[in-house]
Formats: structure tokens, sequence, C-alpha cells
């Protein structure tokens, strides 16, 4: 014998939609600038004809069973299209519980005996809310999808290599340097060395949060390769603090040239290139 | 000693380790520990938590600030189910690497905190336990 509850919900599927749509609309915090109405209406009109036609005896109470497929990927695409769209948890959410309120809705105008209604609703809610789960999660994922993605831009963005000087590079490094990052950072700097003919690239960690011993093999890795290509690479922004962090770690920085600062390794680099910066005469000018 | 603030995360990419490290400097800087300090706990911190994740896969740390009613510190306990590790005094060694990598995280680490323990069992996991006193 076929759940009755089951057999109500595939006999009712157009009542069921109709009051889906109107607990979603209520939601004060809806924005239409995100998805048309029609739209939410053909999104939710799919996810419920998939829900209730797949909803047998067997499956009713495992909402990871093989017959929700159609529904789990429904709501995956939903939720995962939702984050990248910018939509809320809590818009999310109402989508997923408003289904909830309607099912439930119609269970009680359909079903007489008590009993039998608080039994099919617990059955119904603990399958929905099994579905809002995997929901969250889904759409979660979507999130840090989307920082990753943003992360990694940004890796790309932010090691600019200025040529601060005929022959003199300048690569600023601020955050994390981490593997991927270096090799970033490596790759343009190289490749700058080479477009600009420069025989000094002076690499500054003033933003560079911790050097560990993985920062410091980097850089030593990074100095290297440049010294490969024929030119000479100074470390500036160490800080006092950094400094002595690196020394107790027992990394050995005396074969690099550091400097505290950016302008004090632009001396050294003027020096290298014996140029001069003298301060124009200002007496001999009137 | 006392436990004043608990907080327990996990580490399974390298992205984690930043949350972490934020964390972890908001916890100093409210004891009011000095930037040297500071620096050194948080450069320990990102050796232990790198090596969770390139030889266990990741792991949890535990985050606490203790006092002993005289001096507030930082406790960190880093938490994996790794490998493990058979030699610890060879671990411990300067220069000692099974990654050719530098291989001064762990006797690095013990020369920049006050309190430094470690435990491993082969196929088991491995545990580190680092105290930074805010004058230490
Ligand atoms: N959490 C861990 N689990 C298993 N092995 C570890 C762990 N941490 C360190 N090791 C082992 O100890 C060695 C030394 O670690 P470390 O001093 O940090 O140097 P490095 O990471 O450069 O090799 C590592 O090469 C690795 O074999
Ligand atoms: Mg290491």
């Amino acid at each position: 014998m076929k759940n009755e509850a089951i057999r109500i919900l595939q006999k009712k599927n157009k009542a069921i939609l109709e009051s889906w749509m109107k607990f979603q609309l209520l939601d004060e915090g809806l924005r239409e600038d995100l998805m048309s109405n029609d739209d939410l209406r053909s999104q939710s009109e799919e996810l419920l004809s998939a829900l209730t036609s797949n909803l047998n005896d067997n499956n009713i109470e495992d909402a990871k069973s093989m017959g929700f497929e159609q529904v789990n990927d429904i709501l995956a695409s939903v939720s995962i299209s939702r984050a990248k769209q910018g939509f809320s948890p809590r818009e999310t959410g109402n989508y997923i519980f408003s289904l909830k309120n309607a099912l439930l809705e119609i269970l009680q105008q359909e079903i007489k005996d008590p009993q039998e209604l608080y039994m099919q609703s617990i059955k119904i809610g603990k399958l929905i809310d099994s579905f809002s789960i995997d929901t969250f999660e889904t759409f979660l994922r979507g999130r840090e999808d989307v920082i990753l993605r943003q992360t990694d831009e940004i890796t790309e963005i932010s090691t600019p290599v200025i040529q601060v000087w005929d022959g003199i590079l300048a690569l600023p490094i601020i955050g994390t340097l981490d593997s991927a990052r270096t090799q970033v950072v490596m790759e343009n700097l190289l490749q700058k060395i080479v477009e600009t003919g420069s025989s000094i690239a002076i690499l500054d960690i003033s933003g560079v949060p911790a050097v560990d011993s993985l920062v410091a093999q980097h850089l030593i890795k990074t100095v290297s390769a440049t010294r490969l290509m024929g030119a000479e690479c100074i470390i500036s922004g160490i800080r006092p603090e950094i400094a002595q962090t690196v020394v107790h770690l027992g990394i050995d920085l005396s074969n690099i040239l550091t400097k505290s600062t950016l302008a004090s390794a632009l001396k050294t680099a003027f020096t290298m290139l014996q140029l001069q910066v003298t301060r124009k005469n200002v007496t001999n000018l009137n | 000693m006392v436990v004043l603030n608990k907080e327990l995360m996990t580490i399974v990419r390298e992205v984690d380790v930043i949350p972490f490290r934020n964390r972890l400097k908001e916890h100093a800087v409210k004891i009011g520990m000095g930037l040297v300090n500071q620096t050194k706990i948080i450069t320990a911190a990102s050796e232990l938590a790198r090596n969770m994740l390139k030889y266990a896969k990741g792991g949890k740390v535990t985050l606490e600030v203790i006092s002993t009613g005289r001096e507030n510190g930082i406790r960190l306990t880093f938490k994996d189910q790794g490998p493990g590790i058979a030699n610890i005094p060879m671990a411990m060694k300067d220069g000692y690497s099974t990654a050719k990598s530098l291989g001064l995280g762990l006797p690095g680490t013990k020369r920049l905190v006050s309190e430094f323990n470690i435990e491993s069992e082969v196929g088991k996991g491995t545990t580190v336990t680092v105290i930074k006193w805010k004058n230490g």
C-alpha cells in the first residue's frame, strides 16, 4: 500500500507549488535583483516535481537514496549558483524551509486523523531537513570556491615588478609567501630582468607577516635564480623582530644582501651601479 | 595554571593557516605580548602548521590563553593523525629533513618558544605542544 502522504503530495503538486511560491514571496528579504520571480517559479517547479515524482515508500526516510539523485542534483546546482550570485544564507535557507512549510500545510489539509498527520509530518519534515543540511553544505562550498578564486586572482595581481631606475627592479611582496606565490614572483621577476636588461632586483618583504623556514627557503631560491641570470638580488624590509626570529630559527642569510628598508636597498643599488644622487646646489642657482 | 580562553581550529589546507595566525595574533596582542615575542610564536605556529599539512595531511590546533597568576602566555597544541615520527631526536636536529627542505622547523620552533613538547607514535600521529610566555 502506498504511503498516504506520498499519494497526497503527488496528487496536490500544483497546490503545493502555489503555496510554496506564496511562502517564498512573503520573505521581505527576497531580492528580485538577483532572480526574477518567473525564474524562481520555474526553478521551484522543477525541484518540486523531481521530489514528488521520485518519492516512494522505500526512500521517504532516506534523503541520500538513489531515487533522490535528481533532487540532490537540482538542489546542488541551485545552492551553488545562489552562492555565486551572492544570495545570503538566509535567502537560500528560506527557499528550502518554505518548501517544508508548503508540504506540511497540504498534509494538514488532507489528513484528518491527528495520529496519522503527526506521523507523516515528522517523516516529511525529517526528509526536507536532511535536504536542507546538504543545501547549506553545498552553498558554503560555493562561497568557498568564490573565495579561493579571488585568492588566486589576488596572488596574480599583487606581485608587480616595478622598474625604479634604469637597471634596477623592485618587487614589493605583500601577504603570505607560499609555494604557489613564490613561483609567480620568481617567474615575473626573471622575465622582467630579461625584458629590461636590469642587473639589480630588490625584493621588499615589509608586507610579509611571517618569515618561517619555508618562506626563507623560497627567498633563497629566488635570490639564486636571479644570480643565475647574472643579476644581483637585495632583500629589503626585514624588520628587527623578523631578523631576530630568523636567527633563532637557524636560517643563514649571510650569503644574501639584506637591508632594513627599501630606501637603503636603493642606495646600495646606486652604489653598485656607481651612480650618485646629489642635491642641487641651491646657492648657485640665484 | 588556569586556562583563560580555549579555541579549536582545523587545518587541512594552506589557506586555513591564515585565520589561525590572525586569531593567534589577536590573543597575543590582547595579553600584551611584545612585538618580538609575537613574531616568534607566530613563526613557530606557522612551522608547526606547515608540518601538519605537509606530513600529516592536516590536523587540529588548540589555541589557549593560559595564566600562572604571575605570568600570562599562549599554549598551542598541534595534533595530527599522520604517519608519526620514528626517530624524534633525529627530527629535532638542525638540517634534518625527509622532504629536502631546510629541516629547521622543529629545532627552530623549540628555540623560538618558552616550552616545547613533542609526542609521536608511528602510524598513529604526532602532537606538538608549545608555550610562549608573555615575557618569556
Ligand atoms: N607532523 C609531522 N608528522 C610526521 N612527520 C613529521 C611531522 N613534523 C615533522 N616531521 C618529520 O620531521 C622532519 C623534520 O621536520 P622540520 O624540522 O619541520 O623540517 P622540514 O619540514 O624542513 O623537513 C620532517 O622532514 C618530517 O620527516
Ligand atoms: Mg617543517
